[in-house]
């Protein structure tokens, strides 16, 4: 990989039918790049749970993903209502999604654990009434 | 066995890429109507056996390289959802019995569950 690639995807809120279209985007981008089959699966976890959590939970936001030969960054950017409680926000089955959410086969409280168990690096940075930003690591072997 | 050897059994109805079915080779499933689930659990390469039909079930197994979607209970996506899984290749095939009945007959044929990681007990 010569250049560092940098990629920005905007996700609008409650968009079910288009919402994973940006994470699949980031996929085809790794597979293009020829990074390992095992990676570009847990980035496609990542950010696909992601993508869902700006759909479900965080009005809409910004997708950005940073390849280099060292690392794939993975973030999610939103302006929305911020996590009061990030501790049970990473519990497996936790939830605050709604019906909608549900229908879709989401909402169970799995979405951030997903994102935690394929990340190196695992970092939100909230803040109630002022937004959400998510920012995971994956180390190239 | 090819997802062609399952869909004969089973006596699904095709709703894409048919040419695909005697490549596809099926080894484990997964079955599960939560695709947090399915992204945490489903095993590479096991095909996804579901009650939703909704588009969200092509992109999760867009995501996961998921090679075939199989639908239980007769209950037929919508054109978007059968749309999106034709342009990224992947076969969609609905079968006419229930989530349980379906899983033990493929289970019968050899299919064997699959797992990635460790479930909390």
């Amino acid at each position: 990989m010569a250049d560092p690639i940098h990629l920005e995807y905007e996700v609008a809120a409650d968009d079910y039918q288009a919402a994973g279209a940006a994470s699949n985007s980031v996929k085809e981008t790794l597979k293009m790049l020829g990074l390992p089959t095992a990676i570009s699966r847990r980035a496609a976890i990542i950010t696909y749970e992601a993508e869902m959590n700006l759909v479900i939970h965080g009005g809409g936001g910004k997708i950005v993903a940073n390849i280099d030969e060292e690392s794939v960054e993975l973030m999610t950017i939103d302006e929305g209502p911020g996590i009061p409680d990030v501790e049970k926000a990473v519990q497996e089955g936790f939830t605050t999604a709604g019906d909608r959410a549900r229908e879709m086969g989401f909402g169970a409280g799995m979405g951030l654990p997903n994102i935690k168990r394929n990340a190196d690096v695992f970092e939100i940075f909230t803040e109630v009434g002022t937004g959400t930003t998510l920012r995971t690591v994956i180390n190239l072997p | 066995m090819t997802l062609g050897d399952i869909a004969s059994v089973l006596e699904t109805k095709t709703l894409c890429c048919e040419e695909r079915l005697a490549s596809v080779e099926i080894d484990g499933a997964f079955a599960s109507d939560l695709m947090s689930d399915v992204l945490a659990f489903c095993a590479p390469g096991a095909f996804l056996i579901t009650g939703l039909t909704n588009i969200q079930i092509v992109r999760t197994a867009q995501m996961l390289d998921i090679p075939a979607v199989l639908f239980v209970r007769g209950k037929c996506p919508l054109e978007d959802t059968i749309a999106l899984a034709r342009g990224a290749g992947i076969p969609l095939v609905l079968s006419s019995h229930n989530m349980f009945h379906t899983c033990g007959l493929l289970y019968a044929m050899g299919v064997k569950p699959t797992q990635a990681n460790s479930a909390p007990v």
